[in-house]
């Protein structure tokens, strides 16, 4: 036990404003859309205002109620995303005539996304007993990432089959996953770091483990590359991979499981780019995109929208996204970037960054393993995710196909990424969250009881 | 695990950092050669579409955008009120098929893309106001570019007037000509068709004759001869060897005169009022090719001009002796257009100096700050002041007394140089009228060339067909 004990201040009220502040600019921008677009404020306003602030305002009291020492930004800053996120949505609706409203979709999801937070916080109140279930929860993975394989249920969208149909909605279970993923690697990491943590053989002043340890890296492997081969899911399984080698790395503290992961990680890069002719479209389209333009047009065309747009962009409404496929979902930060400008999306993604740095000292002040490798996995995933994306937007890797987080259409993303937002609040809370110091059960606060002894008894 | 935790941390901060880095590097140092890719619908549609700068002829409008209202790809439409007239000038710009004259050379500032429209731009962006572009205010006089009109009437030919101390361009009309407004439609088909129909049209009405084609100058020529004459030393005194027929050198070939200048010699100030070819044929021989050839580049033979839609004038690379004298009379390979014959005359009524045309005087912001302001520019001296007084003197005879007759203004100092150039048998020559004007405290230079003038072959001069238009153009600015 440490000597001082940290007592974090709960800052509900700090969380309250910043909350208020994050939800008016999405409607701001809801606003200025349509004074750009139409001279005059949406007939709906003050419906539309009054509902965003209204769940964020829920979603406020229930932290506040249950998990009060959680940390205070992580739900101005989602809140902020989902809100641009959603105006973004609306302002590409209003370009096809009549409006598309796919942004009402988006706002259900965005609703069941907040309602499985709130659950989760409420209900689940202490991650800690999701520590049992690593093997159910991997085994409910497998079959999550799986699913789409499955003839009848699965559908290929966009060249990658990662989806599945049930009725008249799609959903993207590779998402689920991902957080399933998380809590079971977690799990299994607390049981078996000791063991994975013994160094085998030492080269060049690190350490390596032994090769019957390398087991669990060689499924995870194995499964990233049939996730790449049977659905051509190039950020999936470099996110799963990845998420799995630096978990292990952070519960051994062994820079050898790095070293190995990138290695792997290496081979299968090489082995895709010279067999499959999807990956070799994708790198040609982020090295030279200009050579074909009408094969690469999405990528050309959110980099025109980024030049368009330039330091200030147009302005809400005066751009011109629509140009660029898919610009609501796979491409909604050019999107940003053309109508908010260089500006705008720098603060989105700093905002995201922000994010991931209160998720990992989440980790930092975490006392448990469990805890402390939950919150880095939730947190660098997320990280990741931004970064392959944006990145991709912004050919500075090539296109991976991946969601924005709380910003690009799609419900299986936004749901997910929501229930994760729950958990981290949850974690931050246990996190944070006075533990009983000894002054807390000071013997002056309870009341002294005297024992009446009879003193004829007292002395024989 | 809170090292490795932080570790972690510290990559993901690279990760973010990454981000930023590329997002700056994309802004900084390809924001412009991506606005400009041919590709980049966006800047193609705002500098169609968007609401662009008018052009204006003092206060007569050329070309403007209108609101189509329709809510369409397109929030304006362009159109030019003034038409075929202001054609060589305004240019069209067409969503596909490019754009011409000023349109093109001035799209970026009338579409408000210019880099010098960027603080303005910023403060429209800050403020919400929709984005305009500036107003290319021309140094084109209304007047005289439709007296210009209104002389050259049906016939093929251009006419361009400069103003001979600033090098503004005054007037400067082609016919035929097009209406530049169906084909910046915004129906884009419509515009397309119309384009196609222009570019069939044997009558080549998308042509601009007045100075991006060139034809044989014929005597008009014969004042970059003589102003050579005089540059060497000689005066308009000064006796030429002028024989009734002059066998060029090393041929059997002979070259008669036109008019009737006898056969012994005349004074260079004589044939040049009487347009002798023997005399100018015989200074060619004495000179040299490369004296000629000198002398046309000093009035600005070699220069393209293309900021007013010129292109270079020609003088033969390396002629032989006989080639040089028909070369002297403009004949042979030599070929000019109006634009440069009127620099020439601009050039002697300056007093030697040849000024760089311009067609642009000012670019207005909307709020009517101007952005630049066009400073008259010296292009060359073409020759000394005082010869350049001489052959003024000489251009004035031939007005008085020579070819130039139907010139003659009242009260106005008028010089002038009439040409007649053969092309074939079977078609008309060329007719062609260099001249100035001085007078009221303005030198003016007009340059009249006459394509096909309907009317019978024996009567074509230039004296007959263009010099009445020179005149109208003189009149309307004087």
């Amino acid at each position: 036990m440490p000597q001082s004990v940290v007592v974090h201040r709960k800052r509900r009220n700090v969380e309250l404003a910043m909350v208020l502040l994050a939800q008016v600019i999405g409607v701001v921008g809801y606003a200025i859309t349509h004074i750009n677009m139409f001279g005059a404020l949406p007939s709906n306003l003050w419906a539309v205002a009054m509902l965003w602030l209204g769940l964020g305002l829920m979603l406020h009291l229930v932290v506040r109620w249950r998990t009060p020492y959680a940390d205070p930004l992580l739900l101005p800053c989602v809140l902020l995303l989902n809100g641009l996120g959603l105006a973004m949505i609306h302002r590409i609706d209003l370009i096809p005539d009549p409006p598309r409203t796919d942004v009402l979709t988006q706002l259900l999801w965005t609703g069941l996304g907040m309602v499985l937070a709130i659950l989760v916080i409420a209900v689940l109140r202490d991650h800690r007993p999701l520590q049992g279930y690593t093997y159910s929860l991997f085994l409910a993975s497998l079959v999550l990432i799986l699913m789409p394989l499955i003839p009848g249920l699965g559908v290929e969208l966009n060249g990658a089959r990662i989806w599945i149909q049930i009725g008249g909605m799609s959903f993207q279970p590779g998402e689920l996953a991902k957080l399933l993923l998380t809590v079971a690697f977690a799990s299994y990491l607390v049981e078996k770091r000791d063991a994975l943590a013994v160094v085998g053989r030492r080269f060049l002043g690190i350490g390596f483990p032994r090769p019957r340890d390398l087991m669990p890296i060689g499924i995870m492997w194995a499964l990233s590359l049939l996730l790449l081969v049977s659905q051509r899911d190039l950020g999936s399984s470099l996110l799963f991979f990845a998420l799995f080698v630096v978990m292990l790395y952070v519960s051994t503290e062994r820079s050898g499981w790095l070293i190995i992961g990138a290695g792997a990680f290496a081979a299968a890069a090489l082995f895709a780019v010279s067999s499959f002719s999807h990956v070799q479209v994708r790198m040609d389209s982020w090295l030279h995109p200009f050579d074909n333009y009408d094969q690469n047009l999405q990528i050309i065309s959110g980099q025109f929208g980024l030049a368009w747009g330039g330091l200030l962009g147009r302005g809400w409404g005066l751009g011109r996204p629509g140009l660029t496929p898919l610009s609501k979902s796979d491409f909604i930060s050019a999107a940003i970037g053309e109508e908010l400008g260089v500006t705008g999306l720098m603060a989105v993604i700093t905002i995201y960054a922000l994010f991931v740095m209160r998720g990992l000292r989440i980790a930092l002040a975490a006392r448990d393993d469990f805890s402390k490798l939950l919150a880095t996995g939730l947190s660098f995933v997320f990280a990741l995710q931004v970064f392959l994306i944006i990145g991709g937007i912004l050919r500075l890797l090539p296109m991976t196909g991946l969601t924005t987080p709380f910003m690009s259409q799609g419900g299986s993303s936004m749901v997910v990424n929501w229930m994760i937002v729950g958990l981290l609040l949850v974690v931050s809370h246990q996190v944070r969250k006075p533990v009983a110091a000894p002054e807390d059960v000071a013997i002056s606060d309870d009341s002294t009881q005297l024992i009446s002894v009879p003193t004829s008894q007292a002395r024989p | 695990m809170n090292k490795p935790i932080r570790r972690i941390a510290m990559v993901t901060m690279v990760m973010f950092a990454a981000l930023l880095v590329q997002v700056t590097q994309i802004i900084v140092f390809q924001q412009d050669s991506l606005n400009a890719h041919p590709q980049n619908r966006r800047v193609r549609d705002q500098e169609f579409g968007g609401h662009r700068g008018s052009i204006v002829a003092g206060s007569t409008i050329l070309a403007s955008s209108q609101e189509t209202g329709s809510g369409g790809q397109f929030a304006y439409e362009r159109s030019y009120p003034e038409g075929e007239l202001y054609a060589p000038i305004t240019g069209f710009n067409s969503y596909d098929r490019g754009s011409a004259a000023l349109e093109q050379t001035y799209g970026a500032e009338l579409a408000g893309t210019a880099d010098s429209l960027f603080v303005r731009r910023l403060v429209d962006t800050v403020t919400g106001r929709s984005p305009e572009g500036a107003t290319v205010e021309t140094t084109i006089d209304p007047a005289a570019q439709e007296a210009a009109a209104k002389g050259l009437g049906n016939q093929t030919g251009a006419v361009v007037a400069l103003d001979a101390e600033t090098g503004a361009i005054l007037a400067m009309v082609t016919h035929p000509s097009y209406d530049p407004t169906p084909l910046s439609s915004t129906d884009i088909g419509a515009a397309g068709t119309a384009y196609e129909e222009l570019l069939a049209d044997p009558e080549r009405p998308l042509m601009n004759r007045a100075s991006n084609e060139i034809y044989p100058p014929g005597s008009v020529f014969k004042l970059v001869t003589a102003a050579a004459a005089l540059e060497s030393g000689m005066e308009p005194s000064t006796p030429i060897d002028t024989p009734a027929q002059l066998t060029l050198p090393g041929t059997s070939t002979q070259l008669p005169n036109q008019t009737q200048c006898g056969n012994s010699t005349q004074t260079l100030d004589r044939a040049l009022q009487l347009s002798c070819n023997t005399s100018f044929a015989n200074i060619g021989i004495e000179l040299g090719d490369d004296a000629l050839r000198t002398q046309a580049d000093k009035f600005g033979w070699g220069y393209e001009l293309s900021a007013v839609g010129g292109v270079a004038a020609r003088f033969p690379e390396d002629p032989d002796p006989a080639q040089t004298a028909l070369s002297a009379i403009g004949q042979f390979d030599v070929a000019s257009n109006p634009l440069h014959m009127a620099m020439v005359a601009a050039g002697i009524v300056n007093d030697g100096t040849v000024m760089t045309p311009y067609l642009v005087d000012t670019v207005r912001a909307p709020d009517l700050t101007p952005i630049s302001t066009t400073k008259p520019a010296q292009l060359s001296q073409a020759m000394s002041a005082g010869n350049a007084d001489k052959l003024q003197g000489m251009m004035v005879n031939v007005v008085e007394q020579g070819t130039g007759s139907n010139a003659r203004i009242s009260g106005v100092t008028v010089g002038g140089k009439t040409g007649t150039a053969q092309t074939t048998p079977d078609k008309p020559p060329y007719a062609w009228f260099t001249s100035f004007a001085e007078g009221n405290d303005r030198k003016i230079a007009v340059a009249v060339f006459v394509e096909s003038a309907n009317i019978p072959r024996s009567e074509v001069g230039g004296n007959v067909v263009a010099a009445p238009i020179a005149k109208s153009v003189m009149q309307a600015l004087m």
